[in-house]
């Protein structure tokens, strides 16, 4: 089982003509996607990988009906290109560009609040349910089928925790990278409720990182709502405060989103908060067998 | 990009919020002339500081000699390591009450945020929370006025001041959204005879969205590496140890961080290239690590979207035009690995696997250097 997306999700490439979108299509198309059009505005008739690229999303779903699109487009775009997936009815929309304006940012989020439309990202590398479908830019080797769901703020450290889950033979239903802006589409509780409710899941790693305060009003939700089993890893134990370490939303301002505060939240819900990312899946091991 | 406050309240006047008459200057002298014109006077330092007030950065004068004589020990002041370079000089309002004002991105509801309160002149977390009124505005409909008269009687602001209030906070709103504004920040907003004046103001631009403001000024309090690091785009931070770092992505480059804290040794920077770098970018990445002098250097990639034989290539680049001379540690795993080791292999060069094994390398020998 997984949420959000499965083999059946038909997607939609934004930008599929670009160096980004064009690679990341063919990755898309050997893990199993089931990719039915691109979208490259002046380049309508052309095909990438084999999937035939329209003028605009709304030509794309005349040709084939879809129900999520994947945004490769530089950030200065990105606004337009997602109020048009949102526009033209698909109800998820990933958002793969970094830099897009806070207020540019706040608008998607508004408009797919108004559509009933879930946004993954920005700055995100998408989601995966393993072995039936992604919708983003992750390394397909690593996402292999199991019983753990995985959210995450940031990629390359998800894909490290998820590989050393991999290495201990414990696969995953569906990971999902909620970007690391301060203005995303989706936090941590939203994901949790999902796997809460997915039968195939059965515990849940939460990576985390300083900034903001996604964490500990995860920890609260978990708390009051959540009875999986959660293990978390945090990044940014040694990050000095009011230095922007590369997120946007990772900083430490006015005393607010430190590990501290994160971990001792998390902890106090009962969640498991790793030392390291290499101890991540001796605690989810623990976890499964009910210990 | 955090504005000093006489560039905010340039840009206030522009929307028409009230702020006190005033004079941008560079020495004593040109202070002590500003008095004679001005009269009374606050002596304001133009630094980046949230703690300018607590370390004497603000001072009153009544004449030109005291003016001169307050402005040369502004001058002379440390203020968080930032030194002045040039002081406002206000006129001293009559100020009969401070109120608090601000607009800010709310991450949780995604909206931006209006702060209000009564309390304004102190320290904002010093406010109690249930005197602070938090009203997120729904970005498409605006700021409507019904927002505003409820965001009064919250607050308690009645009469002739809450006339003023709304006309006031829709100017703010609107240069919040007009110039994609972090934050929009009055503190205190002063209550005086001739109504609302903005007696300080704190605005941060987001940085991304400085494409599209070409007219307002660039300012950056970056050491000159951070500032090089700026110009090729790249998340560079100083951190004081001696072991460089440098990874593919922000999370990914924290936990490097924490990890050789973990095992004893100091980081000397958090430096992420993030996904898809070329060959260009990640040699100009590790030119620059370089060229801040550390003992160890570590790499740690992951590649997902980015590629492990790009990075091979730039590596094998840097290391035969510039030198590379001090211990290296190197991860590399993921997208194109082998093709990787294959470049690395013939330059003689090892890499581990685990992130893990190589941190623990990495402090093992600055332990050693």
């Amino acid at each position: 089982m997984a949420i959000y997306i499965n083999e059946n999700t038909r997607v939609i490439v934004q930008g599929i003509t670009g160096r980004q979108g064009s690679f990341h299509t063919g990755q898309m198309l050997q893990y199993g996607t089931n990719i039915v059009g691109g979208v490259s505005p002046g380049k309508g008739g052309q095909s990438v990988e084999g999937v035939p690229v329209f003028e605009s999303v709304f030509e794309a779903v005349e040709n084939h009906p879809a129900d999520a699109s994947i945004l490769f487009m530089p950030a200065p775009f990105a606004k337009d290109g997602a109020l048009e997936a949102l526009d033209a009815g698909l109800k998820t929309i990933v958002l793969i560009p970094e830099s897009i304006p806070l207020h540019d940012a706040m608008e998607i989020m508004n408009y797919a609040r108004q559509k009933n439309a879930v946004v993954v990202g920005p700055n995100t590398f998408g989601l995966v349910s393993s072995g039936s479908s992604k919708i983003g830019i992750m390394p397909n080797r690593y996402f292999v089928p199991g019983p753990v769901g995985v959210v995450s703020r940031s990629g390359t450290l998800c894909y490290e925790i998820v590989g050393h889950m991999v290495e201990n033979d414990i696969g995953t239903t569906t990971v999902v990278g909620l970007g690391g802006d301060r203005v995303v589409g989706m936090h941590f509780i939203d994901v949790l409720k999902e796997f809460e409710k997915d039968p195939g899941t059965e515990a849940v790693v939460l990576v985390g990182e300083i900034g903001g305060s996604a964490e500990e009003e995860a920890a609260a939700y978990i708390a009051s709502s959540i009875n999986k089993p959660v293990v978390a890893y945090l990044a940014g134990k040694s990050a000095p405060p009011g230095k922007r370490m590369g997120h946007a939303g990772a900083i430490i301002e006015r005393g607010r989103g430190t590990f501290e505060s994160k971990a001792e939240a998390l902890s106090e819900a009962g969640v498991k908060v790793a030392d390291l990312p290499t101890v991540v899946p001796p605690l989810v091991k623990a976890a499964l067998s009910g210990q | 990009m955090k504005l000093y406050e006489h560039l905010g309240k340039k840009l206030f006047k522009r929307y028409d919020i009230p702020v006190p008459k005033s004079k941008l200057v560079e020495n004593a002298d040109q202070a002590a002339e500003a008095v004679t014109e001005l009269g009374d006077v606050v002596i304001k330092s133009q630094v980046l500081s949230g703690r300018r007030g607590k370390a004497g950065g603000i001072g009153f004068a009544s004449s030109p000699a005291e003016a001169k004589e307050e402005a040369a020990r502004i001058f002379a002041l440390d203020i968080d390591g930032f030194v002045t370079e040039t002081l406002l000089i206000e006129e001293k309002i009559k100020i009969e009450q401070e109120l608090y004002l601000a607009l800010t991105i709310d991450g949780s509801s995604r909206q931006p945020l209006v702060l209000a309160s009564l309390d304004g002149g102190m320290d904002v977390e010093d406010v109690p929370e249930e005197r602070m009124i938090k009203w997120p505005v729904d970005v498409t409909l605006g700021l409507q006025g019904y927002m505003v008269r409820e965001i009064c009687r919250r607050m308690g602001v009645t009469g002739e001041l809450r006339k003023e209030f709304v006309k006031f906070l829709p100017r703010l709103y609107r240069m919040f959204r007009e110039l994609d504004a972090e934050l929009a920040e009055i503190n205190p907003l002063a209550v005086t005879p001739d109504g609302l004046i903005a007696a300080d103001a704190k605005v941060t631009i987001d940085d991304d969205a400085l494409y599209r403001h070409k007219e307002l000024p660039r300012i950056s309090e970056k050491t000159a590496l951070e500032r090089k690091a700026e110009e090729l785009d790249l998340a560079y931070v100083e951190l004081g140890g001696d072991i460089a770092v440098m990874a593919n992505g922000a999370g990914i480059t924290m936990a490097t961080l924490d990890m050789v804290q973990h095992y004893g040794g100091e980081p000397a920077n958090f430096l992420d290239f993030g996904g898809g770098a070329d060959v260009e970018r990640i040699s100009q990445s590790l030119e620059l690590l370089l060229g801040s002098n550390p003992k160890v250097l570590l790499l740690n990639i992951f590649g997902g979207i980015t590629r492990c034989d790009v990075v091979a290539e730039a590596f094998v680049r840097v290391k035969e035009s510039k030198g590379i001379e001090l211990p290296v540690s190197f991860r590399l795993v993921g997208t194109n690995e082998a093709e990787a080791q294959e470049i690395l292999g013939k330059e003689g060069i090892k890499t581990f696997t685990s992130m893990d094994e190589a941190v623990r390398h990495a402090v093992e020998l600055s332990s050693n250097s």
